[in-house]
């Protein structure tokens, strides 16, 4: 393919003895919305964090739309990391006055109204809303923008069925074929039917990277099947 | 309309069979214009790449229409469409006729019997 948005190529990270991430390499086009599934450990935050440049490589090389992760790369990348990482004082319209500054392509209008359809008011402080408020206020601030490569570490970890229905229509309705979406999660049956492709982790190494109706269609079995019959091998004690 | 999604078979397939038969039953009238992939994609809560691929292949089998200018149409040729109807009844009819084949049925008793079934249906149900 001629437009890579994501590229890897034998990417590897290492934590002290422990190889977080070994030898993997893979390649996302635009207008594809792509699944990084594996259990819990098994590196998919690891090669996001990686991929969005706040790790460093012990080896290989992460190339966005063919650049190294840097400054600039960060102006094209939208990223949704496992975990808060907004300040708790902060109004929501505090929030969205900040990435406005942060990120060109933020659309605020696009935001508000969002933050509408889910009955988040601007003036509400986080530290007074639920865990899953804060996830969608984030989610909100993150789609809201027109990257080319948007990062989801775990979008759906938290948040009611819902949540969940308001996030996957989300990703949906900002579709682009000029943009990619990168989506992290352990819930397969949740996420299987927006997905392109799964690329499958297991204690860091890629096994599997399809096409989803391709798996389908061989394997006559859903995704999240397929899933679990792979990582209930070696589960065993 | 309304989707009804197995993530156990291909989704592309699944999306073009009940689209058709959406299409063929007037759900759409013939020469109008269709939502946009993203659109039905979000309505249905599918990948836009699975709904794009169901309605090319809609597109192939001469029912769906597209054009420069007015996007996505169904196509004006009644007679096409007609004929899709016919064709997904017969299917239908013959998945009927094979899931009832090993009972061993008689012609004679099977009319009978679908003309009992209609006329029960049609007459709704008695309280």
């Amino acid at each position: 393919m001629a437009n890579d948005i994501l590229s890897l190529d034998r990417l590897t990270k290492r934590f002290g003895k422990k190889c977080a991430l070994e030898d993997v390499s893979f390649s996302i086009s635009g207008g594809r919305i792509v699944g990084l599934l594996g259990p819990n450990g098994s590196g998919k935050t690891t090669l996001i964090k990686l991929a969005n440049g706040l790790l460093h490589p012990d080896g290989g090389a992460v190339y966005i739309d063919g650049q190294r992760p840097s400054e600039k790369t960060k102006a094209i990348v939208s990223y949704l990391p496992d975990r808060m990482y907004v300040a708790d004082w902060m109004k929501v319209s505090d929030l969205v006055r900040m990435f406005a500054d942060f990120y060109q392509d933020f659309d605020k209008e696009k935001a508000f109204s969002m933050l509408r359809s889910l009955d988040i008011s601007e003036a509400d402080r986080m530290k007074t809303m639920s865990k899953g408020t804060k996830e969608k206020v984030q989610l909100v601030l993150v789609m809201s923008r027109e990257a080319m490569l948007y990062l989801l570490d775990e979008p759906i970890g938290g948040v009611d069925p819902a949540a969940r229905d308001f996030i996957l229509r989300t990703i949906l309705t900002n579709y682009s074929p000029e943009s990619a979406v990168l989506i992290s999660t352990h819930l397969i049956s949740d996420v299987e039917k927006v997905l392109d492709e799964v690329i499958f982790l297991k204690e860091g190494r890629l096994i599997r990277h399809e096409n989803v109706d391709h798996i389908r269609e061989q394997e006559g079995k859903s995704v999240d099947q397929l899933f679990r019959e792979i990582f209930a091998i070696g589960t065993e004690g | 309309m309304e989707w009804k999604i197995d993530d156990r078979f291909p989704i592309w397939s699944q999306l073009t069979e009940q689209l058709e038969a959406y299409i063929s039953s007037g759900g759409f009238k013939p020469g109008e214009k269709l939502p946009s992939v993203r659109d039905f994609a979000s309505e249905a809560g599918v990948n836009p790449n699975t709904m794009q691929r169901a309605l090319s292949e809609l597109e192939g089998r001469g029912l769906i229409v597209t054009n420069r200018t007015a996007g996505r149409t169904v196509t004006e040729d009644a007679e096409r469409i007609k004929s899709v109807r016919q064709g997904i009844l017969r299917r239908r009819i013959e998945d009927f006729l094979d899931s009832i084949e090993e009972l061993g049925i008689k012609d004679n008793e099977l009319e009978s019997l679908l003309r009992k079934a209609i006329s029960e249906r049609s007459g709704g149900t008695v309280v």
